[in-house]
């Protein structure tokens, strides 16, 4: 059930993401870009929960925030003797780099304003969460996808420890 | 009174657009992988939003399940890009990726 105040909170909670995401890609020091970053993905995470995907919301802030933010946080630490104050953060694209940005979400925008988008107003059902942990391990849905993902973690695992290994 | 879809798109088209700033001008290896991030999560919006606007409505899933593969992806992307930037910390000491260039022509 949305309530009327719902506006107000997408907006609240979008400002939240952009702002960090914002907060990401300007700020100088690099352990800062990634404490915006946990602010975005929070916000994000809140966006999730006002599009009623509660569960989304819970993987969101135990992967993002939990794992992906404090494994970046990590190897900001490892290699931490480069943040000298004279440290260039920026290389020379970084005007059309923002220009292309710019541009990008322009297009964007006057596209996704001038189309009207066919929407099926709809209640999520109580049992959303049950019936997406049937699905993904039900043979005729996505079971495959589930496995390949499974196999997908593990060679990563595998991956990483080996390419990060003292020789 | 819903959010409407358009809303929801806009946010995930500028944070889409953030994030790409962020990989097209950082030099730094691991802002532009914190660049990605941003963008597979504009990414993840946009299909639970839609799953929300539009597929409810039908019964099905696979705008949840997508988002679910979207941040496995997300998970070994940064798993084996962060062991990348370790791996070429211990061999350049940096993590500049304008000073790796020994595979450029």
């Amino acid at each position: 059930m949305t309530l009327s105040v719902s506006p107000v909170i997408f907006i609240v909670l979008s400002a939240t993401a952009l702002l960090g995401a914002l907060g990401v890609v300007l700020s100088r020091n690099l352990f800062r870009a990634a404490l915006f970053l946990v602010l975005s993905f929070i916000g994000v995470a809140g966006l999730y929960i006002l599009l009623e995907v509660e569960i989304l919301a819970m993987i969101q802030l135990l992967i993002y925030v939990g794992a992906i933010a404090i494994l970046i946080i990590f190897v900001i630490m490892l290699s931490r003797q480069l943040m000298s104050p004279q440290y260039r953060a920026w290389n020379q694209q970084r005007r059309g780099g923002a220009v292309v940005a710019v541009m990008l979400f322009a297009v964007l925008a006057f596209v996704l304003l001038s189309v009207t988008w066919p929407t099926a107003e709809a209640a999520v059902p109580q049992d959303a969460i049950a019936r997406l942990g049937r699905a993904l391990v039900a043979p005729d849905q996505f079971v495959l996808p589930f496995e390949v993902a499974s196999v997908l973690l593990l060679v990563a695992l595998v991956g990483a420890v080996i390419i990060a290994r003292e020789k | 009174m819903q959010v409407p879809l358009s809303w929801y798109l806009i946010v995930a088209a500028a944070l889409f657009c953030i994030g790409l700033y962020g990989v097209l001008s950082r030099r730094n290896a691991i802002a532009i992988l914190m660049g990605v991030e941003l963008m597979l999560n504009a990414v993840n919006v946009n299909l639970l939003a839609f799953w929300r606007h539009g597929e409810v409505a039908r019964g099905t899933l696979a705008g949840q399940v997508f988002a679910i593969i979207v941040i496995t992806v997300a998970a070994a992307e940064a798993a084996v890009g962060l062991a990348l930037v370790i791996a070429v910390y211990r061999a350049r000491r940096t993590v500049d990726v304008e000073e790796v260039d020994r595979m450029k022509l």
